[in-house]
């Protein structure tokens, strides 16, 4: 099935490998599945934000037809089954523990947001379990609902969960605020902006889905779950929640259709599905619709932010304050306390040499979807806070944009900023000169007089975005409140015929690793793409790993390349006793073992036949076989970083905003495969700009019901809506993994933002305007425009 | 329950289904032609697209007794196992037009009644035209190049 490519490099843009399977409609996702016994699953949700529960009839729902069992929250307390964990703790300013609230994976007597699962029926059919589900009667006492940060910090708040006070999670701060006030005191500009990062629907097409099966007899949980995890939910299934013991519960990722952060998370309905898999006779299989996949994927953003910017009078940052209250939810997701802390404000010093910066953040309880990471996680907050500002600062400075970036930059690596990070290459300079030259930024004042005469407002945005990649050491995450190792494994076994399998913990969903991670092997190897398979997603064959997400697959493409090492390590060691000279004079280059001490010459496939023939070398010195693993921790984390310069052209009668062109220079470090990385860049622009432009989970502030809760009113970006893209990538390769790579899966959404908005406020000459910059609020803008 | 009999893919196939059975359920269930895909509930993702008597259908929004009698082509029946992909297939996997593979048939799909409808394709038509399918992947720049090149190798066939 798939598709022959031969002797390849690191580094060439190879076809893909895994293409041919998802073209011939073969890709194997989890709602193909069905199991021999089938049951089905359909949850019982709350159609109140916020309520008691004061009645649960399920009579007769139980009695209709094909109805196996319903479970309810109570029972899953009664039996035992823990509150879902929130991954990362976080301290407060005043030392206290962040305040988590207690999420059952059913709600027992309270529900918190509309969607809340509070009964689970397993029936024969779908269409059954759902009618059933239908059934149920749930009585409710309603209480006031807050959805937003500053109805929910109130005075007049209720309580979302009892013992949370003002319903804060925490307050936390990152950096020197002396230093910051010093800085403030000392400007000769001070610069503030209140803005919005607006609340998004991550969207993967394929819904969440699960099918769990239950072997009484071997007391065996297999777990077949769309997920970018499936290592870790193993270990969360195993140890958090004891549905199974590790070593006995096999969980399998199959093909998954688009993560975007929101399939790394621990949801409850899993939770539900896998433990009354265990209470009925049969596999028990969710798949979610996109009304729940609306309501209850963990959302992304939804910050409000006051920041303010320090400068001296040749327009030199001196200092930055930024206050955010983050809307996390009703509870606290997995990840729902790590993106608003260390993965966004240890990004607000950008590209930027700032002295002084200092970060308070309150995570705020409310009565919606909780929040988590969704791609780029925290770190599109920061870029957009501060490349919103500096674009403030420009304008009200009367510097240009672009120069008042290049007055700023960091210049020398590595680079220690004032939250943590110590950013290890890059050259700013050289991408905002690529950017600008790409853009052909000099040429925008003809175009926007060509726009003009067309009736068009036209403006220009540049954004220079940096983030933090390849997450890893875990020591020095564990010291920030991480709990779990950020390292990747790699098994690579060479086959007696020379053929090879990549064994990784890391797991693509639609970022190429069949390919990628392939080129690794076939570059040291000079084994041919088609004689090598990378196998992810399964626990039954790969024993450990941490999945994909965060840009990471630069940890596992490390691990991949350091296992093939061992493997030549290896092969020079038998290639000693086969060509009898010394280990030193042993070379391998382009697939051949050779000596200058030899005339003997052992090609990658007649070692892999030697060393299991194992019959030319003494095994009581060199063990057989030829397989070999690898743990990669990364010495620290990797930081892309690029800059993006945008146009759009305004309709002032309709609001309507157009992207005129997108360029984009990215500094991803060395790079695999240059056409997947490009597509990584296509999507994670395209994300961003339907963030600045079109997308927005609203909630209405009275009910709590989530208003744009479909694709008929959720602005999905779409292929009329966006251009095409131009791209330059400028390598300069990161000294924090062997393969010189930083990472590409989130720039796109990281940089695009803040590009759209500068361009939107240019383009109408205003100071600023929240996301999404919808035709409504645009035109409302050009009215006032116009009428003063 | 009602009995119907359709082409599939060259195939006929006779099924007694419950009658609000979808023609999306029909393929997944019934037939286990799982290449068309369930994105949504308001046929606006078209992960779901067949043809259906040679036009793109969203078979989410079509019930399966709609269909009786009637010639359905999934993307299964573009190219046979081991057989050459179709030239539209081909493009998306020269063009790099796919990437987690979930709305990917439906684009296919949907790029060849495109291709069939307008002939040689420029970018601005092909845009406008993929109105009901969604990609969160690929921000659309790969497909549009690959409905564009597969719409000229299929002309080329033909």
């Amino acid at each position: 099935m798939n598709i022959a490519a031969t002797g390849v490099k690191f580094g060439q843009s190879v076809k893909r490998q895994e293409d041919g399977r998802f073209l011939r409609g073969k890709g194997k996702y989890v709602d193909d599945m069905i199991l021999p016994g089938q049951l089905y699953a359909a949850f019982v949700r709350s159609p109140m934000a916020h309520a008691r529960i004061t009645g649960l009839d399920l009579d007769g729902p139980a009695g209709m037809p094909g109805v196996r069992r319903i479970l309810t929250g109570q029972e899953l307390v009664d039996a035992g089954l823990p509150a879902l964990p929130c991954g990362w703790a976080i301290t407060s300013r005043d030392g206290e523990p962040m305040k988590v609230g207690v999420r059952n994976a059913l709600a027992v007597d309270r529900v918190r947001y509309v969607g809340e699962p509070i009964a689970l029926v397993v029936a024969e059919t779908q269409a059954q379990a759902r009618d059933a589900a239908e059934a149920v009667m749930v009585d409710y006492e309603d209480l006031p609902a807050s959805v937003d940060v500053l109805d929910a910090t109130a005075d007049s708040a209720t309580l979302i969960h009892d013992e949370i006070a003002g319903n804060c999670a925490f307050d936390w701060e990152l950096g020197d605020e002396a230093a910051a006030d010093v800085a403030f005191a000392d400007a000769a500009h001070r610069i503030a902006l209140t803005l919005r990062n607006n609340r998004l629907v991550p969207n993967a097409i394929e819904p969440r889905a699960i099918n769990a099966q239950w072997d009484a007899g071997s007391e065996e949980l297999t777990v077949y779950m769309t997920h970018q995890n499936p290592i870790g939910m193993r270990m969360f299934y195993a140890a958090a929640f004891g549905l199974a013991s590790e070593h006995k519960l096999r969980m399998v990722s199959p093909d998954v259709g688009g993560g975007f952060g929101s399939k790394a998370h621990n949801y409850p309905e899993e939770v539900a599905v896998t433990f009354a898999s265990k209470l009925v006779e049969g596999p028990v299989k969710w798949t979610a619709d996109r009304s729940e996949a609306f309501l209850t994927d963990a959302h992304g953003r939804d910050h409000l932010t006051d920041v303010e910017l320090a400068l001296d009078s040749e327009g030199r940052f001196l200092g930055l304050r930024a206050d955010t209250q983050a809307n996390v939810g009703a509870y606290l997701s997995s990840s729902g306390s790590l993106v608003p802390t260390y993965m966004y404000a240890t990004m607000l010093s950008g590209q930027y040499a700032i002295p002084a910066i200092h970060a308070r953040v309150r995570a705020i309880y409310s009565n919606t979807c909780p929040v988590d990471a969704y791609r780029g996680a925290g770190r599109p907050e920061a870029s957009y806070v501060i490349e919103r500002i500096v674009d403030v600062a420009a304008r009200e400075l009367g510097i240009d944009p672009a120069e008042i970036r290049r007055r700023n930059f960091i210049r020398e690596f590595p680079y220690q900023t004032p939250v943590v990070y110590e950013y290890d290459s890059g050259d700013y300079e050289k991408t905002l000169d690529a950017a600008l030259e790409l853009a052909d930024y000099p040429g925008f004042a003809a175009r926007k007089a060509e726009s003009e005469a067309r009736g068009k407002l036209r403006g220009i945005g540049v954004a220079a975005y940096v983030e933090a990649c390849g997450i890893g050491p875990s020591g020095k995450l564990a010291k920030l409140g991480g709990g779990a190792g950020m390292w990747e494994s790699a098994e690579v076994r060479v086959h007696p015929v020379g053929t090879v399998e990549v064994l990784t913990g890391a797991h693509s969903h639609g970022q190429g690793h069949a390919t990628t991670f392939a080129q690794v092997v076939s570059d040291r190897f000079g084994v041919p793409m088609e004689n090598i398979s990378v196998i992810q997603g399964d626990t039954a064959r790969i024993q450990a790993g941490t999945g994909t997400y965060g840009s990471r697959a630069s940890v596992g493409m490390s691990a991949t390349l350091r296992a093939c090492n061992q493997i030549i390590e290896k092969g020079k060691k038998i290639a000693t006793h086969l060509m009898e000279v010394d280990y030193d004079a042993v070379e391998f280059d382009d697939g051949i073992f050779s000596s200058k001490d030899s005339n003997v010459t052992i090609a990658f496939a007649e070692m892999a036949f030697a060393a299991h023939a194992a019959s030319g070398f003494p095994t009581d010195e060199i063990e057989p076989g030829l397989v070999a693993t690898s743990f990669f921790d990364p010495p620290e984390f990797t930081y892309p970083a690029g800059v993006y310069v945008c146009e759009v052209e305004i309709d002032p009668d309709t609001g309507t905003v157009e992207v005129a062109s997108f360029c984009a220079a990215d500094d991803f470090g060395n790079v695999a495969n240059p056409m997947i990385v490009e597509g990584q860049v296509h999507g994670g622009v395209t994300q961003g700009i339907g963030q600045a432009l079109w997308e927005n989970a609203l909630y209405d502030p009275d009910t709590g019901q989530l208003m744009s809760a479909s694709f008929m009113d959720y602005g999905m970006p779409r292929a009329g809506g966006v251009p095409d893209y131009q791209l330059v990538f400028s390598g300069t390769p990161s000294p924090s993994n062997p393969l010189g790579m930083k990472g590409c899966g989130e720039a796109g959404a990281i940089g695009s933002p803040p590009a759209i908005i500068n361009a939107v406020c240019n383009a109408l000459g205003v100071r600023h305007v929240d996301m999404p910059a919808t035709p409504e609020k645009i035109w409302r803008l050009c009215q006032q425009k116009e009428a003063n | 329950m009602t009995e119907i009999t359709l082409d599939v893919n060259g195939k006929t196939a006779t099924l007694d289904l419950p009658d609000n059975t979808l023609l999306i359920h029909a393929l997944r269930d019934h037939l286990r032609l799982t290449g068309a895909h369930m994105g949504c509930d308001t046929s606006q993702c078209g992960a779901c697209t067949v043809h259906v008597d040679g036009e793109a259908v969203k078979s989410c929004a079509m019930l399966a007794v709609q269909a009786d009698g009637c010639s359905v082509t999934t993307i299964e029946g573009l190219a046979k196992d081991g057989e050459p992909l179709h030239p539209m297939q081909q493009a998306f996997h020269d063009n790099h037009g796919l990437q987690c593979g979930f709305c990917t048939p439906g684009m296919v799909l949907a790029g060849i009644d495109i291709a069939r409808r307008f002939g040689k394709l420029d970018p601005a038509t092909v845009r406008d035209q993929l109105e009901g399918n969604l990609c969160r992947c690929t921000g659309y720049q790969n497909i549009v190049a690959s409905i564009i090149e597969g719409a000229s190798k299929m002309e080329g066939q033909s």
